[in-house]
């Protein structure tokens, strides 16, 4: 019956993320991939060791020999930055991933079953929002001490809670509707019908706000680093090298300039790649 | 009568949210790993004064007697004292409370001076070159990590071009408006940025909304439009959301005044998990949950005078 319905409308193009027709989309994607090849290869971008003191070169500016200069310990910044990629790479995604699953998990819940489920839940936000992100965070860094362990657990703590407002209010619509109902009166179990038929359908804005929790997170990973209750020196990250370069910020620019500016570049990808994700999703739904 | 009922309500809701944010200040130190007179006092304190502290909190009792001993040193304004400053918590957040309340209010203040202005223009302006210059510059400022920001306007119009004061706090009243507007920048770039992208779509959208049709065909002139039609709707939802930034500028005063050597709560927090000062850090973190619960109640507030429909539900 349809036969002679495609012969006259043709199917709109598969919308395809590696075929990506939008402009935010394709420089989210090229940042990334980048991105994730020095996170993997450092070792083909730089023969120097990101560690590796030398008191003959201190506080040198950007050269050929240094691209991004060195440090006050000699250390060749470029080597610090490309390898402190895969930490703060790691960083952020490990710092999404956990809320992620967590909080649309109990979004899931609270909208699909409402009454006691939802008033604890929606109860326990409302303490969570009561505290300044930062201010949390340090408070539970303040207790387990410092370190990338500790840190990650305090932004775990902390994060789920957007993702949990998220995914319950377009739980609330999605509940009510047709496919819904239809996977009920098949008999499906609650689980089923929660993880198999709603989830896939309202996961999409908190994949969006994910890719720019990203960012977030990488930077409040290294604002922590720079206050010196993050990763600590003499690992390379982003945040730690800033901080060790702020007290040489008048004669040596470049240890606290460059790495920003490295940071600031690949949040400015992963934003764009969330405004890209957006798009597509929302008109895929439309 | 109607609006003060309203706002006694909120008051009245938001009083379980205390309490059991107060249990979680109040679970700060007993999570602490070891003794807790020891952990809060430190190693180095005298036998008598470690004593004292065991029978004033009454750490020999059961947690929910030692809860209560915590609100009733609460009620009489007792914060205990700080191990690092050697004075009564109190009196040290007296001290710090004024500068990042007003570094906090001077931020607000620049992020809805860029936010709105610019937010309406790009909505106004859609798919226009205005529109895209303003959206790919939103887009900078939330990419670009807050210390990151701080340290490069400092580097460059404190440092280089001198233009402001980056030696802190000062003395009188105009020395702290100089030593506040970088920082105030700093904070308010990122919080402006989301201003501008949710001013920019509610601008949008409302345009194209059949009240606004309406008043055209009216004839009314297009300021009134652009003003009492447009902008009143379009900032709803903006209040909402800037009220969460103003919150989260707020913890970011923690990074922001250490950047700028300013004495406020925030640095005052980040030096007391630095030297496990934990009355200190219980101290900050009960008045930052006390600004955000005000923060949120005036929120409701202009919240039902902007949109009279709201109404406690």
């Amino acid at each position: 019956m349809s036969d002679h319905n495609a012969a006259v409308t043709r199917p709109a193009r598969r919308k395809s993320l590696f075929i990506p027709r939008s402009i935010s989309l394709t420089c989210g994607l090229i940042v990334l991939a980048i991105v994730v090849v020095v996170a993997l290869f450092p070792g083909i971008f730089t023969h120097y060791d990101p560690t590796l003191t030398d008191p003959m070169s201190m506080l040198k500016a950007p050269s050929a020999a240094h691209w991004f200069g060195t440090d006050n310990y000699g250390r060749d910044i470029f080597a610090r930055v490309i390898y402190g990629t895969r930490i703060d790479i790691l960083i952020g995604v490990g710092c999404v991933i956990v809320p992620f699953i967590f909080g649309s998990l109990m979004g899931l819940f609270a909208g699909y079953y409402g009454g006691k489920v939802d008033a604890v839940i929606m109860r326990i936000l409302d303490v969570f929002m009561a505290f300044p992100f930062l201010v949390m965070v340090i408070a539970i860094v303040a207790i387990l001490g410092s370190g990338i362990r500790n840190m990650l657990i305090a932004m775990w703590v902390v994060g789920w809670k957007e993702y949990a407002r998220l995914v319950r209010s377009e739980v609330l619509v999605a509940r009510q509707s047709e496919y819904v109902q239809a996977a009920k009166t098949m008999g499906y179990s609650e689980l089923r019908v929660i993880l198999r038929h709603i989830m896939p359908n309202v996961i999409s804005s908190a994949i969006i706000y994910g890719a720019s929790d990203i960012v977030m997170c990488m930077g409040t990973a290294a604002s922590l680093s720079y206050l010196g209750i993050g990763v600590k020196p003499p690992t390379p990250e982003w945040g730690a090298i800033i901080n060790e370069g702020k007290a040489f910020i008048q004669t040596a620019w470049w240890i606290t300039v460059i790495p920003g500016a490295v940071l600031a570049f690949v949040g400015w990808g992963f934003s764009m790649l969330g405004d890209g994700l957006s798009d597509l999703l929302r008109a895929d739904g439309q | 009568m109607e609006k003060l009922n309203y706002i006694l309500k909120r008051i009245l809701q938001m009083i379980p949210v205390f309490l059991i944010a107060l249990i979680l200040v109040f679970a700060l130190v007993h999570l602490l790993p070891g003794d807790t007179a020891l952990a809060v006092l430190g190693a180095k304190a005298k036998p008598e004064v470690i004593a004292a502290y065991r029978a004033k909190m009454g750490l020999d009792k059961p947690l929910i007697v030692q809860f209560w001993y915590y609100v009733k040193s609460l009620l009489r304004l007792d914060l205990g004292t700080s191990t690092q400053y050697n004075m009564p918590v109190l009196d040290l957040l007296l001290s710090r409370f004024q500068v990042t309340a007003l570094l906090t209010l001077m931020a607000t203040f620049f992020t809805v001076l860029i936010g709105l202005p610019l937010g309406y223009l790009a909505g106004a302006k859609k798919d226009r070159a205005a529109d895209q210059g303003i959206r790919a510059l939103a887009l900078l400022g939330l990419s670009l990590p807050t210390f990151w920001v701080g340290l490069m306007l400092m580097l460059i119009f404190g440092v280089r071009l001198r233009w402001f004061s980056i030696s802190g706090w000062g003395k009188t009243w105009q020395d702290h408006f100089r030593g506040l507007i970088l920082p105030a920048v700093t904070q308010a770039l990122f919080a402006a940025s989301v201003i501008i992208r949710n001013v920019r779509n509610n601008v949008v959208d409302v345009r194209s909304a059949d009240y606004v049709d309406y008043a055209r065909s009216k004839g009314l002139p297009p300021g009134r439009i652009a003003s009492m039609h447009i902008l009143r709707n379009a900032m709803i939802p903006t209040v909402t959301l800037l009220s969460i930034r103003i919150i989260s500028m707020l913890g970011g005063t923690v990074v922001v005044e250490n950047i700028y050597s300013l004495q406020g709560m925030g640095a005052l927090l980040v030096g007391a998990v630095e030297h496990r000062d934990y009355a200190v850090v219980q101290g900050t973190v009960l008045v930052f949950i006390l600004l955000v619960l005000f923060i949120n109640l005036v929120t409701d507030i202009i919240y039902s005078i902007l949109d009279p429909r709201i109404t406690l539900d």
